[in-house]
């Protein structure tokens, strides 16, 4: 199965897909549509990606983080219309200790945050809907 | 080749989200003057209609992984002007 997908995502599966008797900890996050956005409120919304450099850009992520710490991780994005409260994104990473578990999960959802081609259209209340820039608000501060 | 022709190359340039609204397309085959960066490929973008709301120097991959601006293009290379990331 695929980094992304367009079916929903559940955490117990991907904690399952890591643990193992020599791992103690597992660290997890799990993303969810949140029902405002600067102040507005959001009634649903869509992901869209670049399928293939997306699933390249989650691979070495993944890569990334069991090169450099003692972790095994997994990791879903899902594409397609969500309703708010709908998991976006999962992240599960089993160690050892809870340290590098910690560690490990913190870096994979910031790298996909900053790296991983995917888009977000959110639909308003008002009516209005907007392909969201999250650099534009770094732009106008 | 007669040296009145000037080598070129062609690239496959996929565009998303808002930038396919921008210029009305998704994807587009592009032939540019050889030997071509980034640049050169995002500086005939930016002249088609509705290239003026690209930025100059966009997001982009090669090839499925990122690249910067000075990074140079190969025939058949995929080319793709990625909007703000908004993933997670």
């Amino acid at each position: 199965m695929g980094f992304v997908t367009a079916g929903p995502i559940e955490l117990a599966p991907l904690i399952a897909a890591v643990q193992a008797s020599d791992r103690g900890g597992v660290a997890s996050f799990l993303g969810l549509v949140r029902d405002h956005h600067e102040g507005r409120t959001v009634l649903q919304l869509d992901y869209s990606a670049y399928g293939p450099m997306a699933e390249a850009e989650c691979g070495r992520i993944v890569a990334e983080a069991e090169e450099r710490w003692r972790v095994r991780v997994a990791l879903r994005h899902r594409v397609g219309t969500l309703a708010v409260g709908d998991a976006a994104v999962a992240v599960a990473a089993a160690s050892a200790h809870r340290e590098e578990a910690f560690a490990a999960c913190r870096y994979v959802i910031e790298e996909v945050k900053r790296r991983v081609p995917i888009w977000k259209r959110e639909y308003y209340a008002d009516g209005t809907v907007v392909w969201v820039d999250p650099t534009a608000k770094l732009q106008r501060a | 080749m007669p040296a009145s022709v000037t080598p070129s190359l062609t690239v496959r340039v996929l565009l998303f989200a808002s930038y396919a609204e921008a210029l009305g397309f998704e994807t587009a085959e592009l032939t540019v003057p050889s030997p071509a960066t980034l640049s050169t490929v995002m500086e005939r973008l930016r002249a088609l209609p509705g290239g003026d709301q690209l930025p100059p120097k966009p997001l982009c991959a090669r090839n499925l992984a990122h690249v910067t601006a000075d990074e140079p293009v190969a025939a058949g290379d995929e080319i793709a002007v990625l909007p703000p990331l908004a993933g997670g």
